[in-house]
């Protein structure tokens, strides 16, 4: 997993509540094998209409939104299905910061372990940022190590579990760490309750 | 003070706990499938790191497989990800009920059926539905696919401890109505997001005089409410149903059967939030919208923009409408459809099927209406087609199918086409779930039985009156 730490970049403003990952990625999209690849895909159905052309005014076909590292989205982004592919399609298309007032349980989890950062603003600064990021494209510069998101002048800091910080700081590989807990796995393994 | 199942299922499985970090979590039982697991198993591969735990793991082919024609996979990459799944499985020496295996069905129906399913254990799955296990009182939750390979090369996972939530269904349940009733009115009350940061435990009366496979669809769509995850606490129907199963505890079954008794919330247990619905008060339901949160009783109307106060409510409605091609106001029992799904982990199990059933009594499915029945797992076929229930539904013009997720979220051949409206007993109503422009209205079986014959939305209570 690559590290994370200063991301600066133009937003990508997604004003929609109770975003499922059925929309991020659909189904007919999951069945590679692969952990790559699925950003083409991400949002298919409101990018692309039934003939397959762009809609012109789904907001990650606009120009000057191209590029863009920095998602911002509304409520319980994320919910539904526990897709991995969800947060993989999100990566591969560009984005490795979101912004949003929550998200869902799972999807929030499976950020972590692909290297997004998935910040928590109140609905009250995100609306403030998704105002004024559909009005004109704008630019923002988010720090983990410093827990802020810095539009102009304006900063904005954030909280983040203290465990899931050094992980996307690091970039570490969960599974690495948990084996050096083998021991006490172990000792788990030989007292735990089984019946027969 | 008293601890709530949460709590005692909870602590009872830390392997590790430290300032600071999230708890190292020891996990009972893995449930495996060929959509989520490859790159896991890849991941391993790449890794040089085995499968710590097969006892303890379980696979089985649900998402993708074809419901008819069978073994015939007419799509090349679904195939490609069926045999992905029987190679790793043999690769890793974990057990698979493969396509045609008498134990093979959705994975959250087969996992109770063989027993595997118990009190007080650590369940989990890549799929989000994995939450059913719930029902008997298990913590059983939905992971991705990076904590699929954590799982399996350690059998642990780092979890921060959720909060607790109890949601109390109080009195009887009226005449007629659907444990699928109950969980949609839960979550149109509460909200898609009700359950976020929580698990939730299920209580009162009226869920505790539900039926294992009842209990299991209300804990299925906790998810639905955003909850981590959904509990029942057990009570001597989870034991009755669990004795004598394949995977199930045999010389020291009583035991067994104690301990999981003593998991049960104590009286004077706390949460950390509490909800509370008269049961009274529940109609059999139809979704209007494109979440599982926007549904209401039969006998009412698509709710209009006067109904909501929030300015974003306002907006959501118009969006789900549009999508739904709906208007607001409209009765739910004139909204016609074309499709019927009788299936999923949510509704295929064999209290669903005969639900179903009952509300056929010798009617045909109406013009222009194309309905499936796809049992929840190889066995549930079998148990229905030994009471004749494949016959009924034949005879009424139901297509008869092998078992998997099918149209649930129509990752096979099973798709509702763009336009068009499927009543389903599935668990979600997303835009495009059942196929790009599709349109879902979720009820529960005998909701889409009725449906089914009359060709529209009807109250099910009504023919189920006219039998008593």
């Amino acid at each position: 997993m690559k590290p994370i730490n200063e991301v600066t970049s133009v937003l990508t403003p997604l004003n929609r509540k109770n975003v499922d990952t059925d929309q991020i990625i659909s189904k007919e999209f999951l069945k590679r094998i692969e952990r790559t690849g699925f950003g083409q895909y991400v949002f298919y159905h409101w990018r692309f209409d039934a003939l397959g052309n762009p809609v012109e005014n789904f907001v990650l076909n606009q120009p000057e939104y191209k590029g863009s590292s920095i998602l911002v989205a509304h409520d319980n982004f994320g919910c539904g299905s526990s897709r991995e592919h969800a947060p993989w399609a999100i990566l591969d298309y560009g984005f490795n910061v979101i912004i949003a007032p929550s998200y869902a349980d799972i999807f929030h989890n499976n950020c972590f372990k692909n290297g997004i950062l998935p910040i928590e603003l109140s609905i009250q600064e995100v609306e403030e940022i998704l105002a004024i990021s559909e009005q004109i494209a704008t630019e923002a510069t988010v720090s983990l190590e410093k827990q802020t998101v810095s539009i102009g002048t304006k900063v904005y800091p954030f909280e983040i579990d203290a465990y899931y910080k050094q992980m996307l700081l690091n970039g570490w590989d969960e599974i690495s760490l948990t084996i050096q807990y083998d021991e006490q796995i172990k000792r788990y393994e030989q007292n735990r309750t089984v019946f027969a | 003070m008293g601890k709530n199942i949460i709590e005692k299922v909870w602590d009872n499985h830390i392997v590790h706990e430290e300032e600071g970090k999230p708890d190292l979590l020891f996990i009972d039982l893995h449930l495996v499938h060929e959509v989520t697991s490859p790159q896991a198993f890849e991941g391993l591969r790449l890794n040089n790191r085995q499968v710590r735990r097969p006892d303890l793991t379980f696979a089985t082919m649900d998402h993708n497989v074809p419901t008819q024609n069978l073994p015939v996979i007419n799509d090349p990459i679904a195939k490609k990800q069926i045999m992905t799944l029987a190679d790793n499985c043999r690769e890793f020496g974990v057990e698979l009920a493969d396509m045609g295996h008498p134990d093979q069905g959705i994975v959250h129906v087969i996992g109770p059926q063989l027993g595997l399913t118990q009190p007080g254990k650590t369940i989990v799955c890549g799929d989000s539905h994995t939450s059913t296990h719930g029902a008997f009182g298990a913590i059983a939750f939905g992971i991705g696919t990076s904590e699929v390979e954590h799982v399996l090369s350690t059998q642990t996972l780092w979890q921060n401890k959720p909060k607790t939530m109890e949601v109390r269904v109080e009195g009887q349940l009226a005449f007629g109505v659907a444990a699928k009733d109950i969980i949609l009115a839960i979550i149109a009350k509460f909200g898609i997001d009700m359950g976020t940061g929580h698990i939730v435990e299920f209580t009162g009366e009226a869920i505790h005089a539900l039926s294992m496979e009842e209990r299991m669809t209300i804990c299925n769509m906790s998810i639905e409410a955003g909850a981590k995850a959904g509990l029942i606490s057990p009570d001597a129907t989870t034991v009755e149903y669990i004795r004598g199963r394949k995977f199930a505890p045999q010389t020291e079954f009583e035991e067994a059967a104690a301990y999981w008794l003593s998991l049960a919330s104590d009286e004077d247990a706390t949460y950390d939030e509490v909800r509370i619905i008269e049961a009274s008060e529940i109609e059999p339901i139809v979704t209007w919208g494109t979440n599982p949160s926007m549904g209401i009783g039969v006998s009412k109307n698509v709710p209009a923009k006067e109904d909501f106060t929030d300015e974003s409510d306002k907006q959501a409605l118009q969006k789900a409408l549009a999508y739904m091609d709906l208007e607001e106001g409209t009765p739910i029992t004139s909204i016609a459809i074309q499709h019927v799904f009788i299936g999923s982990c949510t509704n295929s199990r064999l209290h669903d099927l005969r639900a179903a059933a009952s509300v056929i009594q010798g009617r045909k499915v109406a013009d222009g209406v194309r309905a499936i029945v796809v049992p929840g797992s190889y066995s549930v076929k079998q148990q229905a087609e030994q009471e004749g229930l494949d016959q009924l539904f034949l005879e009424a013009g139901f297509e008869w199918r092998e078992s998997g997720c099918s149209m649930c979220l129509a990752m096979n051949e099973d798709v509702v086409p763009a336009g068009e409206r499927c009543a389903s007993t599935s668990n979600r109503n997303f835009e495009g779930r059942q196929g790009a422009g599709s349109r879902t209205h979720l009820v529960s079986p005998p909701m889409a039985a009725a449906a089914a014959i009359a060709g529209h939305f009807v109250d099910v209570r009504e023919i189920m009156k006219a039998t008593v």
